[in-house]
C-alpha cells in the first residue's frame, strides 16, 4: 500500500457490499414477494431496484427489501416506498422499466411518479 | 446484484452450537432456489449474545434469528429470503415492549433490549464484517487510521490525540495509555517493541477472543499506529494457544496486512517499517502480567520480574516496549480517525470511553456487551442481560475474576468506572462480569477463585506461592465447619499481608475476592464459623438433608435412586436417610415428587 489514494479505492469498491448491513436508509422501498408477487413477476422488479439504486448511488439513502402478500394479489408486482414524514406510496403492476423511473424520478427527483400509483400521490 | 446479506456468527459461542453447519447448509439452500447472484452469506465474529447462538442476521432488514438449527435453513431460505416473510418462531423480537404483528415484521436487531443501550466501539465490527476479508475491513474506514497517522500526523500528535481521549488500560489496571505511550516514546533505543496483551486468563471473560475473532484487523492497525508513536519497528502478539478460531483468523490478517503493504517496509509511502509477531501462551495465568508475559516471549518460564524498571524503559528483550490489552487497542483505530472528542464524549470525568463486558453465570443473556462508562449494574444485568433466570434474587456479581470482588445488590446502582468500583474495594478487571444468585454461596465463591490464584501462582515469591494456599486451607475449615471466629480476622490479616508483599499482579490481588465477600457478606462467614451452617446450602459438609414424615408417601423412588443406599424404608410408609452413608449429592431431593425432602 503505497498511498491513501489505493486505500480509498479499495473502499469505494467495497462499499455496496457492507452497507447494507449498516441498518435501514431514510427510505425504504419494500417489494411484496410473496406467491402472488413472484408469479406476477416481483423478482426482476426487485433485482432492478437494487441494481438501479446501487447505479444511482442512492445506496446510503435508500433500503431496498422484500415483504410478503400485501394483500390485493391482483395488483402485483407491488412496490411500497416508505419515507418518514410522507405518505407512503404504493406502485401496482410493476415491470423493470417502471422501476428505473421510479428510481429516476421518485427518488433521486423526490416526486412520486403518480401514473402507476395507486395511491393518492 | 446482491440485495440481501445472511450474517452466520462465526464466534467461538456459535461455533461451538453448531454454526459451521448452517454456513453450508445457507450456501447450499440459497443455491438450490437459484438466489447465488442475489444472495450473500458471510461469516463473521461474534455477536454477543451468545446464549441464544447459533445467530443469524439477514440484511438489510436487521432480522435476528437465534438458536437456529441445520433443519430450519430451508425455512429461512424460502421464506424470508425468496418471499420476504419473516420466520417469527425464530426471530428474536425482545424490544422490552408489546409489538402487533406489523411491527414484527421490521424489528432489526438494534432494537432489541440487548444492543438498545450498548455502545459499540471496541466492538464495532464483530458480527458486522468478515474477519478473514481484510477487503471488507477497509470498506468499514479500516486502516484509514493508521494512513492519517503516517501521512498527516507526527508521533507527537498521535499521543496527544491519545491522552486526549482518556482512554485507560482495558486490562484492568487502567493506567492511562497515551502516558504509557509517551513514556516509551521518550526513551531513546536501537530497537523498540510493541506487545499485545492477549493472554486473556480470567475464569468467564472471553472479550478479548471476540475482538481478536471478530476484527483482527484493528489490532494489527492499532499495533502499527502505536509503533509509529512511540518509535517501535516490530510488534508482538501473545494470544493463548487455546484461541484457536482467533489465532487462525489473526495469522490471516497479519498475513493479508502484509500482501497490502500495510505491514512491512516503507507502509504508506511514509518511510516507516512495521512487522507483527504471533506467540502463542501456554495458558498460564500468570502469563497475563505484563512483565512474566514479556519473559515468556523471550522463551524462558513465565515468572515476572520486578519493577522498577518498567517496560516502557526496560521491557521485552531489554529494550524500551508498550504493552496494551487487545481492547485497548481496538478503540485505538476509532479514536485517531474520530477524533479524542468522539471518545471523551462518553463515559464518566475520568473513565472515558466505552467498556466491554463479558456476561456469564447465573444471567439470561449470557453474552459480550460494550456500554458507555458509568452504566450502572442494574441496567447491565436488569436490563441488556435480561435479569436473573428462574425468578431467582440476584445477589452479587463478581468483577474482575480472581483479582476483583464481588459488587452487593445493595450497590446495584453504583455507576460502573475505574474509580467507583475501586472506591467499593472492587475492580474493573478485564471485564468479565459474572452474577451469582441466592443459591450461591459466597465463602464457596471465594474458595473457587481462590483456588485458581494457588494453582496459577507461579511459585518466584513466597507471599503468593505459600500465602494463597494458607488462605485456601483456612477457607476450607470454614466451609467443613471447623473454623472459629479468630481464624476469620486470621484471614483477614494474611490477605491484607499477601496484597502488600506479592511481586506481582497475580499475588497483589489475588486476596480481593475473600477480601470482597468477607466485607460485603460477613454474615455468610459468620454462618459458617458460629452457626455451622450454610445458608445457601452449597457447603457440603455443613448441609444435611432430611425426610419429612408427614408428606413421604412410601413411593421407594429416593431409595431406589439413592447412589450409595443411604435411604430405607418400607413401601408406604415414610423413608429415613442415614448421615452417616449419605453423600449429599441431592439426587433424592431433585426426585422426590412430593416435596418431602428438605436440606438445611
Amino acid at each position: 500500500m503505497k498511498s491513501l489514494a489505493e486505500l480509498a479505492a479499495i473502499r469505494e469498491k467495497m462499499q455496496n457490499k457492507v452497507n447494507l448491513r449498516e441498518g435501514s436508509g431514510e427510505i425504504r422501498v419494500v417489494v411484496g414477494m410473496a406467491t402472488c408477487g413472484i408469479a406476477a413477476g416481483a423478482r426482476p422488479v426487485l433485482n432492478a431496484f437494487v441494481e438501479g439504486v446501487n447505479e444511482a448511488g442512492l445506496a446510503d439513502k435508500v433500503t431496498v427489501t422484500q415483504t410478503g402478500c400485501i394483500g390485493v394479489c391482483q395488483f402485483e408486482p407491488i412496490v411500497e416506498i416508505f419515507e418518514a414524514d410522507k405518505d407512503k406510496v404504493t406502485y401496482a403492476h410493476m415491470d423493470p422499466e417502471k422501476a428505473k423511473k421510479v428510481i429516476e424520478q421518485h427518488l433521486k427527483g423526490g416526486k412520486p411518479v403518480a401514473e402507476y400509483a395507486i395511491t393518492n400521490v | 446484484m446482491i440485495r440481501s446479506q445472511v450474517l452466520i456468527c462465526g464466534g467461538t459461542g456459535c461455533t461451538s452450537s453448531g454454526s459451521g453447519a448452517l454456513v453450508e447448509e445457507f450456501t447450499s439452500q440459497i443455491d438450490a432456489k437459484g438466489l447465488t447472484e442475489e444472495i450473500k452469506v458471510v461469516k463473521t465474529g461474534c455477536f454477543g449474545l451468545c446464549a441464544l447462538g447459533p445467530v443469524v442476521i439477514v440484511y438489510p432488514d436487521g432480522t435476528f434469528y437465534s438458536k437456529v438449527k441445520k433443519e430450519d435453513v430451508e425455512e429461512i431460505v424460502s421464506e424470508h429470503l425468496l418471499k420476504g416473510r419473516v420466520v417469527e418462531r425464530l426471530a428474536y423480537t425482545d424490544v422490552g415492549y408489546e409489538v402487533d404483528e406489523e411491527q414484527l415484521k421490521n424489528i432489526s436487531l438494534n432494537d432489541t433490549t440487548f444492543y438498545k443501550a450498548q455502545k459499540r466501539v471496541a466492538l464495532r465490527n464483530c458480527g458486522v464484517i468478515n474477519p478473514e476479508s481484510i477487503d471488507e475491513y477497509i470498506a468499514m474506514d479500516g486502516y484509514a487510521a493508521l494512513g492519517k497517522v503516517l501521512t498527516e500526523m507526527t508521533p507527537e500528535d498521535v499521543i496527544k490525540v491519545v491522552k486526549d481521549s482518556g482512554l485507560r488500560g482495558r486490562g484492568g489496571g487502567g493506567f492511562p495509555t497515551g502516558m504509557k505511550w509517551e513514556f516509551t516514546s521518550k526513551n531513546q533505543a536501537d530497537q523498540k517493541y510493541v506487545v499485545c496483551n492477549a493472554d486473556e486468563g480470567d475464569p468467564g471473560a472471553f472479550m478479548d477472543r471476540s475482538v481478536l475473532e471478530g476484527d483482527p484487523h484493528c489490532i494489527i492497525e492499532a499495533m502499527a499506529i502505536c509503533g509509529y508513536a512511540t518509535g517501535a519497528t516490530e510488534g508482538y502478539i501473545y494470544v493463548r494457544a487455546e484461541y484457536p478460531i482467533a489465532v487462525a483468523r489473526l495469522k490471516k490478517a497479519i498475513a493479508d496486512a502484509r500482501e497490502y503493504g500495510l505491514l512491512g517496509k516503507n507502509i504508506f509511502d511514509s518511510g516507516f517499517d512495521f512487522d507483527l509477531h504471533v506467540r502463542l501462551g501456554a495458558g498460564a495465568f500468570v502469563c497475563g502480567e505484563e512483565t512474566a508475559l514479556m519473559t515468556s516471549i523471550e522463551g524462558n518460564r513465565g515468572e515476572p520480574r520486578p519493577r522498577p524498571p518498567y517496560p516502557a524503559v526496560k521491557g521485552l528483550f531489554g529494550k524500551p516496549t508498550t504493552e496494551n490489552n487487545v481492547e485497548t487497542f481496538a478503540n485505538i483505530p476509532q479514536i485517531i480517525f474520530k477524533g479524542a472528542e468522539f471518545f471523551n464524549s462518553m463515559g464518566t470525568e475520568r473513565s472515558k470511553g466505552t467498556k466491554v463486558f463479558a456476561l456469564g453465570g447465573k444471567i439470561k443473556n449470557t453474552g459480550l456487551v460494550e456500554i458507555p462508562m458509568g452504566t450502572t449494574l442494574r441496567d447491565i444485568i436488569e436490563v441488556i442481560g435480561g435479569g436473573v433466570p428462574n425468578g431467582k434474587k440476584f445477589k452479587a456479581a463478581q468483577t474482575g475474576g480472581p483479582s476483583g470482588g464481588c459488587i452487593p445488590a445493595s450497590l446495584m446502582d453504583t455507576e460502573i468506572d475505574y474509580d467507583n468500583l475501586t472506591a467499593i474495594g472492587c475492580m474493573m478487571g478485564s471485564g468479565g462480569l459474572i452474577v451469582m444468585d441466592e443459591d450461591n454461596c459466597m465463602v464457596d465463591i471465594a474458595k473457587f477463585f481462590l483456588n485458581f490464584t494457588v494453582d496459577e501462582s507461579c511459585g518466584k515469591c513466597s507471599p503468593c506461592r505459600i500465602g494463597t494456599r494458607r488462605m485456601l486451607e483456612m477457607l476450607d475449615k470454614i466451609t467443613e465447619g471447623k473454623a472459629t471466629l479468630e481464624d476469620l480476622d486470621e484471614l483477614e490479616k494474611l490477605a491484607y499481608y499477601i496484597k502488600e508483599n506479592s511481586l506481582c499482579g497475580l499475588g497483589q490481588t489475588a486476596p480481593n475476592p475473600v477480601l470482597a465477600t468477607l466485607r460485603f457478606f460477613k454474615d455468610e462467614y459468620i454462618a459458617h464459623v458460629v452457626d455451622k451452617k450454610c445458608p445457601a446450602g452449597v457447603c457440603k459438609a455443613l448441609l444435611s438433608y432430611k425426610i419429612d414424615p408427614d408428606k413421604c408417601k412410601g413411593c421407594t423412588l429416593c431409595a431406589r435412586k439413592c447412589p450409595v443406599g443411604a435411604i430405607s424404608g418400607s413401601v408406604k410408609e415414610p423413608h429415613v436417610i442415614d448421615t452417616s452413608k449419605c453423600i449429599k449429592c441431592g439426587v433424592c431431593m431433585d426426585n422426590c415428587k412430593f416435596g418431602a425432602i428438605s436440606k438445611g
